[in-house]
């Protein structure tokens, strides 16, 4: 049904105690997610909306049997929880705090290399809406309401442009696999392309969106991986069409400051590499729609 | 966050490496005097301003009187510098930098910045200096040489001893280059910079390895452990309508077009904005209102986006996540009462209690015009700019 995340993932809120850390745990909750505790240092011990606090990551993952952590941490402090849960074993963490600096995470990078691959933490974000698998978890911020159960995966930076997408598609009853937000920061954990490989081995993923925006490397990559690699077919939409060069629009990573990185430039690219383009924001919905009917009458 | 050249020459100068004697003046007189402390008989008087390619906008004048001196600073302060870098409407020159004219016997460009594919710190050397990197990229792309460092244990002297070979730099400055290099990675994360330039790092023909120009910006998201730098802050180089915006806590970016724009999310705010061009419209502005937009916000983002008097229609366009559209209705009918809204206004509004919204708007007795999808708004937006210009004209 999913990538990385069901209703058997076992999650505790790093933050847990803090207003938003609160408000999204018990949202998150009611969604179905397996909500198991979570982590406020110098609290440890004490209960929380019904579960337990831990003064340290490691602390819950022994006591609850926690395989991810959602990250409501202020930005100052933000990269140092994300290598706490690295290195409690955390298997899946989504930190949704926006502002934390770069030169923090190029050291959140550097250190999640010290672990084999196979050992390694995935992260998701940081700056991000978080991710959900309609009907049966979510581990993030977003109105669990506009998804539906479905077989399209969805990967991409903005929070509020994926809900955009995500509820076209609803309205047009095309449902969703995983969708997932990495973040708009230049620095992240997971990349476009990360995710594709993900959503290609999916049984339950038939065909991806991805939607991209101005800045950095990312879909570039993406798009060649998925030429040389993908079967299942990739849609994708770039934002800040009327972007100027060299202004930062609202996520510190969605600037254009080098060749290909325009939205122009990255449609081009992913152009040519088979992708489906989405034209406009108001027609992501009626762009899938045309891509699985295709699939439809090919099969 | 960018700041000036002298500001960058003088964070330089504390990681060793040297610049050229130099004073800041605001007036004429001063300028003067300040080549007088400087001693010499050539003098360069710099524009100081948020941008590079200050020489061929007359923002760098070489002067070997007093005379000279005042005349150079006094054609260039108060005056408003437009080059490549600054956008048409130029940016203010109110202060000058005075330095020592330097015997070039050649030129490098070095700069560092944050590499996103290696996600690492990136150096980028070469050895034709004096251009802009695009320029050189383009004109003498082999003479470009990068180098990714290590978080981990940072730059080693290695590294910077092969770059500095590989500029072909004699072998009595090797030391000094070796260290200039160490130095500016140093202070690139000690500052936690996101660039760093200097261009050119010259040769001077009594052997010194001198920084000419420097270049630095920062990255805001560090800037709470950065008191320092958060203090070197100009206003007055700033998009006014930006300074507006971002000192009430509001992420903008103006634009050149006529549609204000309101919006939840950086990415749906790009996309917004692309709907407005594709609808045949120009916006006047990027925000993110952000999450939690409370009534109160809400009516802080009509005063930034109503502060550019170009704008002739507002489009807000809330998806509401954390957000609740009852809420925004209120802003807008609060902002609509409180501020005035002298132009059309259209709203879209989804997600979390957006029939609640909807129903606010539509009873408050207010003239808004409301729109259900993304396209439905751009179009109506674009359709009453156009019959607001129209009567305008009228």
């Amino acid at each position: 049904m999913s990538i990385l995340l069901d209703k058997n993932t076992r999650v505790i809120v790093q933050g847990f105690t803090g207003k938003i850390g609160s408000f999204h745990a018990e949202d998150m909750k009611r969604y179905g997610t397996n909500v198991v505790g979570g982590v406020t240092p110098g609290k440890g011990g004490q209960t929380h909306l019904g579960m337990p606090v831990f003064n340290t990551v490691k602390g819950a993952v022994q006591e609850t049997g926690a395989d991810a952590s959602i990250i409501f941490v202020p930005p100052p402090f933000a990269a140092d929880s994300i290598m706490e849960a690295a290195d409690a074993g955390i298997r899946l963490c989504v930190c949704i705090t926006d502002g934390i600096p770069s030169q923090d995470m190029i050291r959140v990078k550097r250190y999640m290399r010290r672990y084999r691959f196979e050992d390694r933490m995935t992260l998701i974000g940081p700056n991000c809406a978080g991710m959900i698998t309609p009907a049966e978890a979510m581990m993030g911020i977003m109105p669990g309401s506009i998804y539906l159960p479905g077989r399209i995966g969805i990967v991409g930076r903005s929070g509020t442009l994926g809900y955009e997408a995500a509820s076209q598609m609803k309205a047009l009853g095309i449902g969703v696999s995983t969708s997932v937000g990495i973040g708009g920061d230049p620095v992240n954990g997971s990349s476009f392309k990360d995710m594709l490989e993900l959503f290609e081995q999916d049984p339950d993923t038939d065909a991806v969106l991805m939607i991209g925006e101005i800045g950095g490397p990312q879909e570039a990559e993406a798009a060649l991986w998925a030429r040389d690699n993908m079967k299942k077919p990739l849609i994708a939409y770039i934002a800040g069409l009327s972007a100027p060069k060299g202004r930062r629009m609202g996520h510190a990573g969605a600037i254009i400051s080098a060749f290909g990185e325009s939205a122009q430039e990255k449609v081009e690219i992913l152009k040519s590499a088979g992708v489906t383009i989405v034209p406009t924001p108001s027609s992501f919905g009626e762009t899938v729609a045309e891509v699985l009917s295709a699939m439809t009458k090919a099969a | 966050m960018d700041i000036h050249e002298y500001q960058a020459k003088e964070l330089l100068s504390r990681y060793e490496i040297d610049i050229p004697r130099g004073g800041l003046a605001y007036s004429p007189e001063q300028a003067a005097y300040r080549a007088r402390e400087i001693g010499g008989d050539r003098w360069v008087v710099k524009a100081q301003i948020h941008s590079g390619a200050r020489g061929k906008a007359g923002g760098i004048k070489l002067c070997s009187s007093d005379h000279e001196i005042v005349e150079a600073a006094d054609s260039m302060l108060g005056r408003t510098l437009v080059t490549h870098q600054t956008g048409p409407q130029g940016k203010l020159v109110s202060r000058l930098y005075i330095e020592e004219a330097m015997d070039i016997a050649r030129e490098i460009y070095l700069g560092f910045v944050l590499d996103r594919k290696s996600e690492r710190i990136m150096i980028v050397a070469s050895s034709s200096g004096g251009m802009e990197i695009e320029e050189i990229a383009e004109a003498e792309p082999d003479s470009i040489i990068r180098a990714t460092v290590d978080p981990g244990v940072g730059m080693q002297d290695f590294q910077a001893r092969e770059i500095a070979f590989g500029l072909g730099i004699d072998n009595a400055l090797i030391g000094r280059a070796t260290q200039t290099l160490l130095g500016c990675y140093r202070a690139f994360v000690d500052y936690d910079a996101s660039m760093l330039e200097i261009n050119p790092l010259v040769v001077t023909r009594r052997g010194d390895l001198v920084a000419l120009d420097a270049k630095m910006s920062f990255d805001e998201n560090a800037l709470f452990r950065r008191p320092h730098i958060s203090e070197m802050r100009d206003k007055s180089q700033e998009d006014p309508r930006e300074t507006y915006a971002s000192d009430r806590g509001l992420s903008y970016v103006g634009l050149d077009g006529n549609i204000g724009c309101i919006i939840n999310g950086a990415g749906l705010a790009m996309a917004t904005m692309d709907m407005i061009k594709i609808a045949g419209g120009e916006p006047a502005n990027f925000l993110d209102i952000g999450g939690g937009a409370s009534p109160d916000r809400v009516a802080k983002s009509f005063r930034a986006v109503l502060h550019d008097r170009q704008v002739e229609t507002i489009l807000v366009n809330i998806f509401a996540g954390i957000n609740r559209c009852d809420w925004v209705a209120e802003g807008v009918i609060k902002a609509l009462r409180e501020v005035g809204v002298p132009v059309p206004l259209v709203v879209r509004l989804s997600g979390t209690n957006m029939e609640e919204g909807r129903r606010i708007l539509a009873e408050s007795g207010e003239n808004i015009i409301v729109a259900e999808t993304l396209a439905e708004a751009a179009d109506k937006a674009v359709a009453a700019w156009r019959s607001f210009t129209a009567g305008k004209a009228a």
